[in-house]
């Protein structure tokens, strides 16, 4: 690993066609740090989130992963680079075709050479990491949201990514499952050393985990650099103060 | 039953009038229009205030009076005082003119001339044919890695569409095509009775059967039934995200998901098509020996004697080619499906549409090619 940041946005401008969601988007995450997007709705989170992970180009600027440029590398490149992602979507997007197994097992068997049983044990370690041992025949229509999006944080570590992306984590969780489900995320980057990048807006949430984070305004189509979350909640920018607080005078 | 609305516009000094509301004001009373009222205000008004007292019963009609009134008092710069109204009213219309309505959204949804209409039509549907086109490129690509052996493809999931394809529609299958063989021995035997020659009926029955009409058959039943189901299984992915989640993986969804059910459809539309032609010859069989008097083993002589390899060549490769162009179809609107539950079912009707409007431009020309080529 060389000096540079993990990741590294720099003046990103996302959209569709004409319309730009958000302009001059700008930030470096750390190895191992929790990184949260925070926004309100419509600010264009999600919009950021594809474009980190490669589901949408930019209409501008570069993402760098480790210092390669990932939007202006070759395809084949840049797959490689983002097989160094692990991504849990907001819905968990798990295959409803695929038992739980297979649903972790698919990007192993893709991109390793290890047998079945081989498989069979990762998968089963995975599922046991987020508590969903003895799960693996289930189909993701026989799950509760929250073991979901367990389920779908299991798939997104199979290949032990360097970078987790997670798109709001807690919608549709509630208060309890949504805290475990943070604390989970929490003790894999304690133990993994994986960098995590948030997308949410749930304040529980942005306050419990974030080590670093910017604030996406959806009036200015701006971002706002926030820092730590808890240090932004006291004396940070007044309309990030004010949505930290949910709408209390900052 | 209290009294039903009334209204009275009373002038305290010069400019300063008070609009006296009383009794019922709901919706089921016809309330007046903002309009009338307005144009019975002084010239001179001023100001303008109401009075309630006397007012029984109000839902949200009244406000919707009082909103467009104030409108046009701000509009003449009347200074108008919600001071007298009820509370309860006074809170709502703050709420409602708290936020300023917002004009020019970009959105312009007002009825379009049919003219504009066509021309939108148009062109979406020249906008739609690169995105065709590009989806076929795909599926190319994905067969030239399936073989060469670089595709991701599990056989589990051929096994899968076939059986859910082949078996489990040959019901549907059989019936229909009973009934098509049915009609055609009648159209057969009316017409050939003119020459005599009703034992003929077993060689345009065999004939129809087999080269052109089991396959169309087939093609359009499962253009109705497995088509949209492609469509909407892989629209459901698109909207649950699934398809994204191959996406990031590097693993081609196209590979995955498109692949297997063009070859299912490939492989099992031509075997349904041969099972309908000779469903359809049974129920020929059927017809000519009850009603016709022809007899059996004659009949049975007579298909032998029309039908040759060729013919079952043919309705094979037209089976063959319309189960491509469903799948095609089913699974390319199920790709473009939007992230909604309405786009699914957008997709499922467009698959259906577009695989009908593929198999019969084949059929065309397919039947055209065989012809010249003397086949």
């Amino acid at each position: 690993m060389n000096g540079a940041p993990h990741i590294e946005v720099r003046d990103l401008a996302i959209g569709y066609g004409d319309f730009v969601v958000q302009r001059g988007v700008d930030f470096a995450v750390g190895q191992g740090d929790i990184f949260v997007i925070m926004g309100g709705n419509g600010c264009g989170k999600t919009t950021l989130m594809r474009a980190l992970v490669g589901l949408q180009p930019p209409l501008a600027g570069t993402v760098r992963y480790g210092g390669k440029d990932f939007w202006g590398a070759e395809t084949e490149d840049r797959q490689r680079l983002q097989r160094r992602l692990g991504i849990l979507f907001q819905g968990s997007a798990l295959w409803s075709s695929l038992t739980l197994a297979e649903n972790v097992a698919l990007p192993i068997a893709e991109y390793t050479s290890l047998s079945k049983p081989q498989i069979d044990e990762i998968v089963a370690f995975k599922l046991a990491l987020v508590g969903l041992a003895g799960f693996e025949e289930f189909y993701p229509s026989e799950l509760s949201g929250g073991m979901k999006k367990r389920a779908g944080l299991a798939r997104a570590m199979a290949l032990d990514p360097e970078i987790l992306v997670i798109d709001e984590p807690s919608s549709g969780l509630d208060p309890l499952t949504a805290r475990h489900l943070d604390e989970l995320i929490v003790e894999l980057r304690d133990s993994l050393g994986t960098t995590v990048v948030v997308v949410t807006h749930d304040l529980a949430s942005i306050l419990a985990i974030g080590d670093n984070s910017v604030y996406l305004d959806a009036d200015t189509h701006t971002m706002i650099s926030t820092g730590n979350p808890q240090e932004a909640l006291r004396n940070g920018d007044p309309k990030v103060r004010q949505f930290l607080k949910r709408g209390d005078a900052a | 039953m209290d009294r039903a609305w009334q209204f009275d516009l009373r002038s305290a000094e010069a400019g300063a009038q008070v609009l006296v509301l009383s009794g019922r004001w709901c919706m089921d009373e016809g309330l007046p229009e903002a309009d009338a009222v307005a144009s019975r205000l002084a010239a001179n008004a001023r100001s303008l205030g109401f009075d309630t007292t006397a007012l029984a019963d109000w839902d949200s009609s009244l406000l919707n009076f009082l909103r467009n009134l104030l409108r046009i008092c701000a509009a003449r710069g009347i200074a108008a005082s919600t001071a007298g109204l009820p509370k309860g009213a006074q809170r709502l219309l703050a709420m409602a003119m708290a936020v300023p309505e917002k004009t020019l959204l970009g959105r312009n949804n007002g009825p379009r001339g049919i003219v504009a209409q066509v021309g939108a039509a148009t062109l979406e549907f020249f906008r739609g044919v690169p995105a065709m086109l590009a989806f076929l490129g795909e599926i190319t690509q994905a067969f030239g890695r399936l073989l060469t052996g670089r595709a991701r493809f599990r056989a589990r999931d051929l096994w899968i569409e076939i059986e859910e394809v082949g078996p489990r529609a040959l019901p549907i299958v059989s019936v229909i095509s009973f009934l098509v063989g049915l009609i055609l021995a009648y159209l057969g035997a009316d017409q050939l009775k003119l020459v005599g020659a009703q034992i003929f009926i077993a060689d345009l029955v065999a004939i129809g059967m087999v080269r052109e009409v089991g396959a169309l058959m087939t093609g359009i039943i499962i253009a109705g039934r497995t088509g949209a189901a492609f469509a909407a299984q892989l629209g459901t992915m698109q909207v649950n995200e699934e398809i994204d989640a191959f996406k990031t993986l590097g693993i081609a969804p196209i590979d995955f998901l498109v692949v297997p059910r063009i070859l299912a459809l490939m492989l099992m539309v031509p075997l349904l098509t041969l099972y309908s032609g000779f469903i359809g010859m049974l129920a020929g069989l059927l017809v000519s020996v009850t009603i016709f008097d022809i007899g059996v083993f004659e009949y049975y002589t007579e298909t032998l004697r029309a039908l040759t390899a060729t013919h079952f060549f043919v309705g094979l490769s037209k089976g063959s080619v319309y189960g491509a162009m469903i799948a095609y179809a089913g699974c390319l609107r199920g790709m473009q499906c939007g992230r909604s539950a309405e786009a699914v079912g957008r997709a499922a009707t467009s698959a259906v549409v577009t695989g009908i409007l593929l198999i019969t431009i084949a059929a065309s020309v397919m039947t055209i090619v065989y012809y010249q080529l003397d086949i």
